[in-house]
């Protein structure tokens, strides 16, 4: 250590002042450093956080579109309701987390102060419902139902209601023109689930904001993105306490467009006031086979634009108000529309229930018959009270003769044993039990006509029904083998066991009581109403299959952009224009002195000219399922309703007052065109006004549905009805037994 | 170069051969007190505490529930604090270290006094440290600010005195032992209170003083080891509150939870981040606005920086603050006397290690401990002390010779 004389300090010193100069250097290199790192290597990221940090978003819901009639006439629009908000970072701020406003509102609402709570509080993992599934920042409706009154009283006192506000807002509304409530066509809206979110999401452009509704069912799904709009969001600055310190701009909200579909409000309030008739009728008809009323317990009736596919009524019964789940259904409403002992109103019958289609099929084993190389013409058909086919008997239906027969005729009285012949026939040549390359004209031309497959309506949901064939017929036996055989191997001597027995045997193989049992529309054939639909205006305007359609157009909300969906033709029939005109005329018959002639007597059927086809589908354990299937020039009319009957018995009248009003047809059988509700299917859109008003024809209704007065706790979520097991039409002529 | 070395405030009055000047002249002249300041020094402190002003504004201008309405509240009372400090300054400069050394014993006694009052019913507490006499009209005092001075004067006094009188080259161990004892009584109750941060930085300042001192490497490394001993020992015996530790827990791992005890830390990080290059402009921070960094205008006053200023004005700050150490460090190496020296370094360890310690917790780097930014954040004491600081630097710089 030397003295360093001029500054009185040792080396030792200096070193030491040189080595805190070091540190000193080296600290703030550090410092720089990491500054570096923070604000100029992750700064995008700390500037994504900052962002999050303090933006809340404040979503203004779109206002959905409408779903419009034919006529502009709107089945689902928005009704401006009072509803109660209760801004929750207001109440937060209060010294008692603003339990004496809540117990005040609830005081006003009439509700408990814990059912208010309830509603307002936010949905957490083990949140039970009702909760606020929503943005914290968003305002939590209380409810959609306040009165006048309610709102006054609020809104008046705002100091005695600070953070609670009352005002207009739209929510969904089933208008139901004239009583056409339309429930299962129109479908319904529930709130949207975090999965849905999630996966909007995923496709990179956030389309669904936490409060939106989405549509679940029916129209309402299908044209979910057309109707939905994209919501506005209003982006707030906020500091830590959640308090607004300044906009971060907004997106306004773009409302959704509107669905005109080809449902026409009056036809569709008729079809469901019919069909809704014709059920309750058969219900006070007594079943001879039985001995019961009959139940009617499910029924479907589709009206349809033959040139178009465009369904102009769809009902389903039975039937619920779709208004239920307007502001959130409660609990015991959706415990009776989709609880095990409801008698599922969600489903749409029209295209969600397939039944056998009994004697409708005929036109269908006339066409294959003509394929087949018969010709239908012949009066060589012999129509016996019974067949004998592999020693079995099998019988015509009522049990009556009509001796040698053509096709036509066939059809028009509905005569079972030609079919079976003809079925026999085919089965004998297709090689009988042990088949050679079969041409299977039968099953080939079901599935010609589209059966066995989906129609493509626009609604979710649909059921393809089945076409029994010989390829279903191994893979059904596959899948029940192990079922049928344990049943087989009991002593029990009732029906079921006995066909258990005998399916367990030789199911997989196609007999002959199958096939004959098949051309009669009977046994595993299942069909939905909406093909029969399809089917018949086929019939109707020469052969053409057409998808069937309700979204006719979709035209935004200003009215300026109009999209239409076009008709799209799908396929065609196999039968030349000929034969189409001699099922034509034999299905006239069938109106004029044929098995629904004595529901049509007095029908001006020179003027409007209508086909039919009546069905009877047995089905075991159950009474028959009636069909009526008819056209027009212009419509196909199917009507079909479970447990009711014969078809002509059960729908007769109701297809005959749809036609009657269609048509302005009067009960003496005159023609009133001016109370010709729909005398041709329309062909132009309504206007739709650069306000979005929709320039409505002047037949208006009122609207006198009942609403709904307190919805209840909110269910979060909605489930698609599933379609319900399809009875299993089978073993329905007693004594299947028969060997070949 | 050795004769008249004593200058302003020496022992005797320098015999002057020259005719007498005019007061301007006194002022221009080349040895003129004027012109022997630091000027360099001088203006980075002004210019930290202009910057300070306009940060410690700006974080505080929305913040109603403190500033009683008044956006300009905080401002107006730091350009307040700053001239009572500048005026300090001056004072010390005029008094002179040498004659500020004479009465050190009184100084040390009254700053003990002071520290030990805040213990007492007189004092406050904030946020968790009762560490503040509450004076009214909004204006407290934080005795541990002051105390950091009397330390370094008091030991710089007990350590230099053998080794300026020409007796010994370096402090023996008894010298050691007693300027050690000088420092340990405050620290000790500022330890009580509990004041952390404070206890941090003196404990540093005291390493630099014996740094300076020449004290033989075993005191040195003995106090370093004795510090990180201390450390283990309040931890075991729990002299910390629970809070404390959660700062530290939280500087290890801030996502260990975000919504409490990382809060500051991670707010204060996306508050720099997110200022990037140029900042997002004076007053126009959004974690600033929205009040996101807790005690942003005093502790964390530099995340307002990096947010509103950008990596430029935070770089910024720190040269600024690099060209005060520099300057300090020049006025160690060329103090004339030990005790000058001893003095010097002291307040460079302190002004040191207090702005890397409260910069480095605002960007992760070190553990969140309530300490101000000097010159830059809002708080009178400490704004007081660190000017006071700077006047005895210069006082020790004006020391030097005239030629030099």
């Amino acid at each position: 250590m030397t003295h360093i004389p001029e500054t009185g300090r040792t080396y030792r010193v200096t070193i030491r002042l040189v080595i805190m100069q070091v540190i000193v250097v080296s600290m703030l290199l550090t410092l720089g450093g990491r500054l570096w790192y923070l604000q100029i290597r992750n700064g995008e990221q700390y500037t994504q956080e900052a962002n999050s940090n303090n933006i809340q978003q404040v979503v203004a819901p779109a206002v959905r579109g409408s779903i419009l009639d034919d006529h502009g006439v709107p089945l689902a629009d928005n009704q401006t309701r009072l509803v109660v908000t209760v801004n929750r970072t207001d109440l937060m701020r209060m010294k008692d987390g603003g339990k004496a406003v809540l117990t005040r509102l609830a005081g006003v609402l009439g509700m408990t102060y814990q059912d208010v709570v309830d509603k307002v509080r936010l949905c957490g993992p083990r949140t039970p419902e009702p909760c606020w599934n929503g943005s914290p920042y968003q305002p939590v409706p209380v409810t959609t139902t306040a009165t006048t009154q309610q709102a006054l009283q609020i809104m008046e006192r705002r100091e005695v209601f600070p953070g609670i506000v009352a005002q207009p807002t739209a929510v969904r509304h089933y208008g139901g023109p004239n009583g056409a409530n339309a429930a299962q066509a129109l479908g319904y809206l529930s709130p949207v689930t975090d999965n849905e979110i999630t996966a909007s999401e995923k496709d990179g452009k956030p389309t669904l904001q936490r409060t939106d509704q989405v549509g679940r069912s029916g129209l309402e799904n299908t044209y979910d993105a057309q109707l939905r709009g994209t919501d506005g969001v209003t982006r707030y600055q906020v500091d830590t306490l959640g308090r607004v310190i300044g906009d971060a701009g907004d997106t306004p909200a773009q409302p959704g467009s509107d669905v005109v579909t080809s449902l026409d409000a009056r036809v569709q309030a008729i079809t469901e006031q019919q069909l809704n008739q014709a059920m309750q009728d058969a219900r006070h008809t007594w079943d001879t086979v039985t001995d019961h009323y009959y139940k009617a317990d499910s029924g479907a009736a589709v009206v349809m634009d033959v040139h178009t596919g465009r369904i102009i009524a769809m009902a389903s019964e039975p039937s619920y108000d779709p208004n239920e789940w307007v502001g959130g259904i409660s609990a015991k409403d959706y415990a009776q529309l989709t609880g095990r002992s409801s008698d599922y109103p969600l489903l749409n019958r029209a295209i969600q229930a397939q039944w056998a289609p009994g004697s409708t099929f005929k036109v269908i084993s006339t066409s294959a018959a003509v394929q087949a190389g018969y010709d239908p013409k012949a009066n060589a058909y012999p129509c016996t009270s019974s067949m004998n086919i592999g020693g079995q008997t099998f019988k015509n239906f009522e049990g009556e003769s009509a001796g040698d027969i053509s096709l036509g005729k066939a059809l028009e009285i509905s005569c079972d044993t030609v079919f079976y012949g003809l079925a026999y026939d085919q089965w004998l040549k297709d090689g009988g039990l042990h088949p050679k390359s079969p041409k299977d004209w039968f099953y080939k031309t079901a599935h010609q006509f589209h059966l066995g497959q989906k129609t493509g309506v626009d609604l979710p949901g649909e059921v393809t029904g089945r076409v029994p064939d010989r390829q279903w017929k191994i893979n059904y036996y596959n899948e029940m083998k192990n079922i049928w055989c344990a049943q087989a191997k009991s002593n029990n001597q009732d029906y079921a066991s006995k066909i258990a027995r005998e399916d367990c045997t030789d199911g997989m193989v196609m007999r002959a009581g199958d096939s004959a049992n098949y051309a009669i529309g009977q046994g595993d054939t299942l069909v939905t109403p909406i093909q029969e639909a399809v089917i018949y205006s086929a019939l109707s305007n020469g052969g053409t299959l057409y998808q069937p359609a309700i979204g006719k157009a979709i035209v935004s909300a200003d009215g300026k952009s109009v999209h239409e969906i076009q008709p799209k033709p799908v396929g065609r029939l196999p039968d030349s224009p000929s034969t189409i005109a001699y099922i034509d005329q034999a299905l006239q018959g069938v109106i004029t002195e044929g098995t629904a002639a004595w529901k049509f007597g007095g029908w001006p059927q020179n003027k409007i000219p209508l086909q039919a086809k009546t069905g009877t589908a047995e089905v075991y354990g159950k009474q028959t399922t009636g069909w009526l299937a008819t056209y027009s020039k212009d419509y196909a009319v199917i009507m079909t309703i479970a447990q009711a009957g014969t078809g002509s018995g059960a729908t007769g009248q109701a297809v005959r007052t749809i036609y009657s009003a269609l048509y302005g047809v009067q009960p003496d059988g005159s023609i009133d065109p001016k109370k010709a509700i729909l005398p041709h299917p329309p062909q132009n859109l309504p206007k739709i006004g650069p306000d979005g008003v929709v320039q409505q024809a002047s037949f208006a209704f009122p609207r006198n549905f009942a609403y709904p007065t307190d919805p209840g706790p909110v269910l979060s979520g909605g489930v698609m009805p599933a379609a319900l097991p399809p009875d299993r039409n089978e073993k329905l002529l007693l004594g299947r037994r028969y060997q070949v | 170069m050795t004769s008249g070395m004593t200058g302003v405030g020496g022992g005797y009055t320098v015999r002057r051969f020259t005719p007498e000047r005019s007061t301007l002249g006194k002022l221009v002249a080349r040895d003129s007190a004027f012109r022997r300041l630091d000027w360099v020094m001088v203006w980075a402190c002004v210019a930290l505490t202009i910057i300070g002003s306009l940060l410690v504004w700006s974080a505080t201008i929305h913040r109603t529930q403190i500033n009683h309405g008044d956006p300009e509240y905080f401002l107006i009372r730091n350009l307040l604090n700053a001239a009572i400090g500048m005026g300090l300054c001056a004072g010390t400069i005029v008094l002179g270290h040498r004659r500020v050394q004479s009465i050190v014993p009184i100084l040390y006694g009254l700053s003990l006094v002071l520290l030990l009052a805040v213990l007492s019913p007189l004092g406050s507490t904030v946020n968790g440290a009762h560490s503040w006499i509450v004076l009214g009209g909004g204006f407290s005092l934080q005795p541990s600010e002051f105390a950091k001075i009397t330390i370094v004067l008091g030991m710089a006094m007990i350590l230099s005195a053998r080794i300026d009188a020409g007796d010994r080259l370096h402090p023996d161990h008894r010298t050691v032992m007693q300027a050690l004892g000088i420092a340990i009584l405050p620290i000790c109750v500022i330890l009580l209170m509990p004041d952390l941060g404070s206890t941090m930085v003196i404990v540093t300042t005291v390493l630099g003083v014996l740094l300076a001192s020449g004290a033989s490497n075993r005191w040195v490394l003995g106090l370093m080891a004795a510090g990180s001993a201390g450390a283990v020992l309040v931890w075991k015996l729990h002299i910390l509150k629970q809070y404390q530790v959660d700062r530290f827990a939280a500087f290890a791992n801030p996502a260990l939870d975000p919504a409490g005890v990382g809060y500051n830390t991670a707010q204060a990080r996306i508050a720099i981040g997110s200022g990037g290059l140029l900042g997002k402009g004076l007053f126009h921070g959004t974690q600033t606005t929205g009040q996101f960094v807790p005690e942003q205008q005093t502790d964390f006053v530099f995340t307002v920086a990096g947010e509103e200023l950008g990596f430029l004005g935070a770089v910024l700050i720190i040269l600024l603050v690099g060209i005060m150490l520099w300057r300090a460090c020049r006025i160690a190496r060329n103090a004339p006397d030990l005790c000058s020296t001893i003095i010097a370094a002291g307040i460079l360890a302190w002004f040191g290690f207090q702005s890397f310690e409260n910069i480095g917790m605002t960007l992760g780097i070190m553990p969140v401990a309530g300490i101000p930014l000097p010159f830059v954040s809002y708080g009178g004491s400490s704004m007081f002390a660190v000017w006071i600081g700077v006047g005895l630097l210069q006082s020790i710089h004006m020391q030097r010779p005239v030629s030099a």
